[in-house]
This record gives structure tokens, sequence and C-alpha cells, in this order.
């Protein structure tokens, strides 16, 4: 009986100093997959390793055993002497709980940052590693396949992923819904404070060509230039650049406001009205918040923008929930698919033994019937299989229907006195699951 | 047979609207794929039935308020199955698809009376001076239908409390760029067919102007689009206040569109009662 283990650890389990010793033990021998043959007892086996997790996904008949052997594997790469401090830090799910989590882990239920977007195309990445090295089979390659297709319905059908969830996220989400494309647009970042140069990395990273620095110290004007090339102005002039610039950043130190509400609004008739979209993230605040009322300008500064990134973060946990409750069905469904493969031997014997009686007859009926010529073979061949197929049609799909039932075995056994399939040879292990996809 | 055209172009408008409505609420691209296709089955058949009335009464079909709304409603769905096709703004639907609905509920509760085939309605002047304001008044629509979008997206981006259309409209610069398309299109539409109107008037009625209220308040809505217009080119003028004047531009057109026809006499309702 085939049984789906996962083993691993994740951002919650194991601090981070354990996840990257593993993460970069595995990555040293290239991937942990090329081992497979040195478990015995894993039939298939999957790897996936990202900054905030390490995990095993395999298949045994023999749980205890298997489960064993993979912690080995995790322990030689980690030189035997982690073995004390490992063992607290891993999880073991099994079956249906296995592909429960596998759905969560693709659909970015399981990730640090729920609803982002990259766990998937490292699910992919991994994936394609196993079909590379061929450790996975069919119970692993439909379960993936599954975790993928399920990955996409939650991102289709819930907003899960659309929710900005840190400030440079809020600010760049924000200037999308002012300006709509936001690569032509210019960016000036007054002062220098941690959150301003992400953010202004970030609207970097969005595609933003043109950054302009101005700071108090020109070295550190220098600094910000050269490490977002971007160009710099002298600080007395930063207001003047106010007519060109489309996004302005501001954290500076300064006890007072810098920016005023006449400041801007002499500027707006020369800036021929185009919107201006302020992100004050100082504190003191830089900007007069009565610049927010002019017409085409808008303000935010580091409590609205706190403020979106809560209200984003309690939407987000209505999406996933959402998320949670397709995850959960999909589950039960690929639970039915699992409880085919108990049948399965008996299908596939059931097969054999008709095929074997079928090739028996062609042949000693060819051997009676020398003159019959080839295409008159082929046309009996091809009678031949189909009236087995036909016969046999029911009688699978009856098995396969019953499969979902706690009474299979029942019927199991009946099929195997029927047709006496007990002195049947079992079917080799990898070979026959391959047609069950149908 | 027009009937029949006229109440199934009636019942895929009320599709296509009930469609965009759910389109608002749940974002599936084949929600909007099965509303549009209904808007443009339901502009087909009204097309077909505008052909007919018109080839039965000998004129285009637009001499009494019922048929003149009919044929503006057409326009109005037309322009939008078009403007989709060119700007690819879905959720635009959402608010003209209710217009167009309602409008053809109008014109079908407006009691018509035939009007007398005459010789005033045969000349090509009158075709391009209707088709050329009703085609301007389409975009002043659409541009309408943008102006409220810019102004509750606007509204909530200002205050920093987000509804859920927040989510579901686009960026405030697409809405006022597609506010100033139609300006751009819809204003020398309609400069051109009052024109037109009015030459043709000079030569039937011997005087391009006669203090008919329709004209009056045509030339008072013609003023509001100048000034948007103007202030738009020269000044740079935009956003709320852009919006604000598409909306108080597109009121005039209705008043003098409807309310005229309605309330009002004149020569234009000469033919209209």
């Amino acid at each position: 009986m085939v049984t789906i283990t996962l083993l691993g650890m994740n951002h919650r389990t194991a601090p981070v100093e354990i996840r990257e010793q593993l993460a970069l033990a595995c990555h040293d021998q290239d991937t942990s997959l090329q081992f497979h043959g040195q478990i015995k007892h894993v039939e298939e086996i999957f790897f996936l390793s990202t900054c905030n997790r390490v995990e095993f996904l395999f298949t045994t008949h023999d749980r205890d055993l298997g489960c064993r052997e993979v912690k080995a594997l995790l322990e030689t790469y980690l030189g035997g002497t982690e073995r004390l401090t490992l063992d607290p830090h891993l999880y073991i799910f099994q079956d249906l709980d296995a592909v429960q989590h596998v759905f969560r882990v693709a659909a970015s239920l399981d990730s640090m940052i729920v609803g982002e977007p990259q766990i998937l195309g490292q699910l992919k990445t991994a994936y394609r590693e196993a079909t590379r090295h061929r450790t996975s089979g069919v119970v692993l390659n439909r379960l993936l396949h599954k975790a993928f297709s399920v990955a996409k319905r939650v991102r289709s059908e819930t907003q899960i992923g659309s929710y900005a969830v840190s400030v440079s996220y809020a600010a760049v989400e924000l200037a999308r819904k002012i300006f709509g494309e936001i690569h032509d647009k210019q960016v000036l970042l007054i002062g220098a404070g941690e959150m301003a140069e992400l953010a202004a990395e970030h609207l970097l990273n969005q595609g933003v060509k043109k950054l302009l620095v101005s700071n108090r110290t020109l070295e550190r004007a220098l600094d910000l230039a050269k490490r977002f090339r971007a160009t710099t102005i002298p600080f007395e002039h930063a207001l003047d650049a106010l007519k060109d610039v489309d996004i302005v950043l501001s954290s500076t130190g300064s006890p007072e406001p810098i920016i005023s509400y006449t400041d801007v609004k002499n500027r707006m008739r020369e800036r021929r009205n185009r919107p201006l979209f302020f992100i004050d993230i100082a504190v003191p605040r830089d900007i007069d918040p009565k610049v927010n009322q002019i017409d085409n300008v808008y303000l935010y500064d580091i409590d609205d923008l706190q403020g979106i990134i809560l209200l984003n973060k309690a939407e987000r946990r209505k999406e996933a929930e959402r998320a949670e409750h397709i995850v959960t069905m999909e589950t039960l469904n690929f639970q039915n698919w699992l409880q085919t493969l108990e049948v399965f031997p008996t299908i596939v014997a059931l097969r054999q033994k008709t095929e074997g009686i079928r090739r028996a007859q062609l042949e000693k009926t060819f051997s009676q019937l020398p003159h019959l010529d080839e295409r008159t073979r082929q046309a009996i061949e091809v009678l031949t299989e189909s009236i087995v197929n036909k016969v046999l049609h029911d009688p699978i799909i009856f098995l396969k229907k019953k499969a979902q039932r706690n009474s299979k075995q029942l019927f199991v056994d009946f099929t195997q006195q029927l047709f006496d399939l007990s002195n049947h040879s079992p079917p080799a292990e990898g070979s026959s699951l391959d047609s069950l996809e149908d | 047979m027009q009937a029949i055209f006229y109440i199934i172009a009636t019942a895929c408008y009320l599709i296509g609207t009930v469609g965009y409505l759910i389109y608002l609420m749940r974002n599936r691209s084949f929600i909007h794929w099965l509303s549009w296709s209904a808007l443009l089955l339901g502009g087909l058949c009204h097309g077909a039935a505008i052909v007919l009335q018109s080839l039965h009464l000998g004129h285009l079909a637009v001499t009494n308020s019922q048929e003149a709304l009919s044929f503006f409603t057409w326009i109005l769905v037309c322009t939008y199955l078009i403007a989709q096709l060119r700007l690819n703004l879905r959720i635009l639907g959402s608010f003209v698809s209710p217009l167009a609905f309602i409008f053809m509920i109008i014109s079908s509760m407006i009691q018509s009376h035939v009007v007398s085939n005459t010789e005033i309605f045969q000349s090509g002047w009158v075709v391009f001076h209707v088709t050329a304001l009703f085609l301007a008044n389409a975009l002043f629509a659409l541009a309408f239908c943008a102006a409220v979008m810019y102004l509750l997206q606007e509204r909530q981006i200002k205050h920093k409390q987000f509804g859920y259309l927040y989510r579901r409209l686009p960026s405030l610069d697409r809405l006022d760029e597609i506010n100033f398309l139609c300006l751009i299109i819809g204003f020398p539409l309609m400069t051109a067919g009052l024109l037109a109107g009015f030459a043709y008037a000079s030569s039937v009625w011997r005087s391009p102007w006669r203090w008919d209220p329709k004209e009056i308040f045509a030339l008072i809505t013609w003023f509001i689009y100048a000034i948007l217009f103007h202030e738009r080119l020269a000044v740079g003028w935009r956003g709320r206040r852009a919006a604000w004047l598409a909306i108080f531009g597109f009121s005039a057109v209705l008043i003098t569109f409807l309310g005229v026809n309605l309330v009002l006499k004149g020569h234009h309702t000469l033919f209209v009662m």
C-alpha cells in the first residue's frame, strides 16, 4: 500500500540558521534527488528548497523506514552532528495531510508573506528537477500537477495576491492608481531614511526610469545617487524640481515641514495640473498636510500608508479563508483518485490475465490457419482486442467506482475470486501504474 | 417587424446591463465577453429596426422624440462597442450599459406620433445634422461615465478611504485621458452638426436662428463644452474640475435633447408633437 509522506521544515518551525544550513547543503550537492538510488524504501521523491522552507515529498511502502531514510539523507548533508537539533524543527505529514500541505504551499497559504507569488515558480522549478532526475512517478506527477492547478484556481478565484502589505508596495500601488503607468514618471527623493530608500528602490524595480536625489549633506546624496544611478540636486533647489517630478518621497529629519501649501499651489499651474503624488515618510512630517487639499495633488503620510496596510492585511485574511476552502475541496477530490490506487493492482491483474488468454488463443488460431495474409491477421488482432476491452470495460468502471467506498476490499476479493486472479503474479510497480491516468 | 426587433434589442440591452453590473462585482473575463456580445446583438437588432422604420417612413427615423431617443441609444451603444475595442476599458461598460438601457426604456414609454413625411426631412443635411450631433452626444455620454468613475476614484484616493470600487476602477490618469479623448472628438463633431443645422435652417426657413428653445439650449451646451475644450487645451485643466464640467455638460445635453422635446415647444418640437 503506497503512502504519501511529506517531511520538512519551514519559517515557522525552524530558525533561519538551520534552514539556510540545510538549503545550502542541499544545493551544494547540486540536488539531493541524485541520491534517490541510495534510499531503498522510497519510490518517488520530490525536493523543494526555498529560503523559507526545505521539504521532501515522497511515496513509500514502508512509512517508518522511508522516513528514517530521508532523515538520514538530511543528516548526512548536515554532517551527522546536527541530529539532535534537527528533530524538533521537522514536521511530518502523511497521506491527505501531506496532499493538503502541498496544495497550501503551492497556493502560497503557507508562505511567510501569504499570497506572495514566487513560491509557485519555485515549486515548478523543483518539479522540473525531479522529472529531470526521473524521481517522480505516477503519484507525485499527479499530485504536483494538481497542486499547480489548485494554485492557479486560488489565484484566479480569490484576491489573495492583490493586497499590498508593506509601505513600499502600498506606495507603488497608489502611484499606479493615480498615474496608471509609472515607468515614464520622475521620482524625487528628499532626505534619506531607510524606508524611503526601500520605497525608492521598489519604484525603480517597478520600472521608474528617472530618480532625483536631494539631501542636506551632499556626501549622502552622492552616495544614494550612485546606488540608484540617480541625479542629485542641491537641497535648496529641491522645491524647483516640483514642476517636473511626479512622485515625491520625503523623509528628512527636519523638525518643521519643508514643503508648504503655497509651495505646491503656486507650481501647479506651471505643471499644467499634472498630478503630483507626495509620500511623506518622515516623523515629524515634512509636508504640510493641507497640501492634500490642492486639486490633482495627493499626499500620503506614514500613518495613511500603515492604515492601508492594516486594511489590506484584514482583506487578505478573508481571501485566505476562501483559498483554504478551495484547498480542502481539492484535497478531497485528490483523495478519490488516491483510493483508486488500491483497486488498481486488481485491475491490472485482470487486464494481464485476459491479455494472456487472448494472445494464447490467437497464436493457436494463427498456427492452424497459416495461409492468412497480413491484413487479415491484423484485422483479427484488432477484433480480439476490442472484444476483450469491451467485456472488461464495465467491471473496471465498477471497481473504480467502488474504490471510493469502505467496502472496496470486498469487491476486490470478489473480483479476484471470480476471475481467479490469485495465482496471477502481481504487476510490476512502475510500469503498471502508468495507465492509471485515464 | 420593427417592433419585434425593438423588443429583442431592449432585452439584449437588459442582459448586457445586468451582465456588466455582475462584472462590476465579479472580475471574470467571460462575464464581460457575454455582456459585450449581448450589447452587440442588441445593437444589431436595434440597427435593423431603425433601418426598417426609416424605409417605412421614407426618411431617417428621428422625427419624433421616441425615434430620436431610440436612435441616440443606438449610436451610444455602437460608440461604446467600438470604444471598448479601441480602449479596452471593460469596466466602462458597467456605467454605459445602464445608461443605454434607461434611454431605451424611456424611449419606449414616450407616446409616439407618426409624423407625416415632408420634404424637410428628405435632405442629406438633416441626416448629417442629426448623426453628427448624436455621435457627439454619445461621446459626451462616455465622457460623462468616465467622469463619474473619475470622481468616485478620486474621492477614495483623496480621502484615503478605499471601498470595493477602488480595486475595480482604473487609474485616474486613464479616466482623465478617456474624458479628454471623448471631448477632443466630440466637440468638433458637435460644432459641425450645429453648423449644418444652422445652414439648413437658413435654407428652409430663410433664417439660421429663430429663438427656438432647442436652439438656445443647444447653444448653451455648446458654450459649456467650448469652455471645457479651451481650458483643457490652453490652461491644462484636468482631473476633478474637468470631470465636473463633463458631467455638467452632459446634463445640458440631456436638457436640450429630452427636456426641450418633452416640455417646451418650438420648431424642433413642431414635428415632434
